[in-house]
């Protein structure tokens, strides 16, 4: 169980999440240019090329809110004489909005907290930069803008759910990849989904952070991937750091108990 | 889970890339905070202690230490933060999910009840006051000494986060071991009987801990045997073990042993909280530690839902 104080909405509009087909993405990036565009997020490198497929975003961070990855992958030939081929995996990652959200958990100000679409948002006039939350993070998803000492993440559009319009990042890709609603009926479009490619032979698909009883209590975004999840850069089972909270603080207050009983201890234990 | 198992750690990662952000946080900052913390926590013990049994100069060195260090501590704090002029917005919420919230609800009752002990002490203005604040101190540092170790164990960070059964108890055994190598160095050894018993018992409860954590079986200790990390928690034994079999022979005889030995005791809490600081830092970068416990955990969970299964995993 999470600690989590701010849970979900009891009230009030239904969650609302993405589900990330990647056995749909392109590689296009088009999530990431609209991302950028939309909420002036800035350049996070100066232009290099990192060798790593069309990769050159390399991961999430403070001025990076979806990052396409590019996996190839060696397809070996059936026939000996002829040559081997190559397979690309490409997915959209972003911020998982998690059920039990460690970075909410742990923020000491109050400045990341939960919407009521369900989503999880930085108060960027509250955030005092003392980065708590990006250790917390199991996904490694928020991080420090350094010359600004504020942290910074996707926001699924909060400015645009607000307007009933869908994020920048899903209405921009061009092959509904990134879809955008009521996370219920996200779920059940990708149980539907799913199935298809398993029919279709495709062994290696599997959702990741759909299920609601994982460690993190299901993810508002969740994925459709082709491989195991580290092949992404994705942890295989993250589990919400506060989940063991109670028990540190049992732990601590007895170390502090403790202390106190060893120090009158050393003054009025067995001598005058 | 036995330490010596073998394990498989091959995996597909992304370009060898973390998974995990690592930590803002400045080693001299954070690291230089808990050990400031937890030094002027154990002093106000002392400080206590000594107030109502008749040692007024290991009192006296006590409450000055405590205040010494707790302030430099909070400015450590302050300075860490992304935007200092926001401290403040650390008291606009008390979160228990937050350790840093509760820390700094902690700090900032501990802060003015050692301050105020401190000042009376040394001025003489509202001793009864200044008694009455001293023992507010001792119990509030209780909290000073040991949150701290929630607070790093409260993250994704491997190494942390795995040491979180143990940790409060290795740092409440440094902390002590810390204010008692400091008092003993500060204080005529006729009245800084009850500071060696601190630094030793400290050191003792230190020591074993950091040894259980170290031998815990959990792939993220390999953090704590290698590197800089590695480096830093080997000297800091040598340090804490030195001065304590120092303080234990000699201090009740030499000052000059007592101090050259307190030094020494403290020096080696120092370089635990910078050893662990640094061990921590080091298992966000390699993904293995995030990785390989996980699938662990995965395929103990997939064998356990499902044991009339019998083949192996697709060997792809």
């Amino acid at each position: 169980m999470s600690v989590t104080q701010l849970g979900m909405p009891a009230i009030g509009v239904p969650r609302k999440g993405f589900f990330t087909d990647t056995s749909l993405c392109i590689g296009c990036k088009a999530c990431e240019v609209a991302c950028k565009e939309w909420n002036s997020v800035p350049a996070d490198t100066s232009m290099q090329l990192t060798g790593e497929s069309f990769d050159n975003t390399s991961a999430l961070g403070a001025d990076t809110w979806r990052h396409v990855a590019f996996i190839e992958q060696k397809v070996p030939a059936t026939d000996p004489s002829a040559h081997d081929g190559v397979k690309w995996l490409m997915s959209s990652d972003v911020c998982k909005h998690c059920t039990n959200a460690a970075c909410l958990d742990v923020c000491p100000t109050g400045a990341l907290f939960r919407t009521e679409h369900g989503t999880v948002v930085v108060q960027q006039d509250v955030c005092n930069g003392c980065g708590y939350c990006v250790s917390a993070c199991p996904y490694g998803v928020i991080d420090q803008r350094k010359e600004d000492g504020r942290v910074f993440k996707c926001t699924m559009c909060y400015d645009r759910l607000g307007a009933g319009e869908e994020p920048a990042c899903a209405k921009a890709c061009p092959t509904k990849s990134i879809q955008y609603g009521e996370l219920d009926e996200l779920r059940a479009r990708a149980d539907a989904r799913l199935e298809e490619l398993h029919e279709r032979g495709e062994e290696g698909a599997r959702l990741y952070g759909r299920d609601p009883d994982d460690g993190v209590g299901g993810d508002g975004a969740f994925f459709l991937l082709l491989d195991e999840p580290e092949t992404y850069g994705l942890p295989p089972d993250p589990v919400v750091t506060t989940r063991d909270l109670p028990a540190m603080w049992k732990r601590a207050a007895g170390a502090a108990a403790g202390m106190l009983v060893g120090a009158a201890v050393i003054f009025w234990g067995g001598r005058k | 889970m036995s330490p010596r198992r073998q394990r498989n750690e091959e995996f597909t990662s992304y370009y060898g890339r973390p998974i995990l952000k690592q930590p803002t946080w400045h080693a001299l900052d954070i690291a230089g905070y808990i050990f400031a913390g937890g030094l002027a926590a154990a002093s106000s013990m002392l400080g206590a202690g000594a107030q109502h049994s008749g040692r007024p100069a290991l009192e006296r060195s006590a409450k000055l230490t405590a205040l010494t260090a707790i302030s430099a501590s909070v400015v450590a704090l302050v300075h860490d933060l992304g935007r200092p002029e926001r401290f403040v917005n650390m008291l606009r919420v008390a979160k228990p999910t937050s350790p840093m919230s509760v820390g700094s609800w902690i700090l900032s009752v501990y802060g003015p009840l050692a301050g105020a002990s401190a000042l009376s002490n040394l001025t003489g203005v509202l001793p009864r006051a200044g008694r009455a604040a001293g023992v507010g101190a001792a119990v509030a540092g209780s909290a000073v000494a040991t949150y701290t170790a929630v607070l790093l164990a409260d993250t994704a960070v491997p190494t942390w986060h795995d040491a979180h059964e143990v940790l409060p108890f290795v740092f409440a055994g440094s902390a002590a071991a810390s204010a008692g190598g400091v008092a003993a160095a500060l204080s005529p050894v006729v009245q800084a009987g009850p500071a060696r018993r601190m630094a030793v018992g400290g050191a003792v409860l230190e020591t074993v801990m950091s040894l259980k954590m170290e031998r815990s079986g959990n792939l993220s200790t390999e953090t704590l045997h290698q590197g800089r990390a590695g480096t830093l928690l080997r000297l800091s034994k040598a340090c804490t073990v030195g001065g304590a079999v120092g303080l234990a022979l000699g201090g009740r005889h030499s000052r000059l042993v007592s101090a050259v030995s307190g030094a020494s005791v403290a020096a080696g809490s120092a370089l635990l909280r910078f050893g662990i600081f640094e061990a921590g830092k080091a298992s966000t970068i390699d993904p293995k530690y995030v990785v390989v416990p996980q699938r662990e955990r995965l395929e103990a969970r997939e064998a356990a839902a499902a044991p009339a299964v019998s083949t192996q995993a697709p060997a792809k």
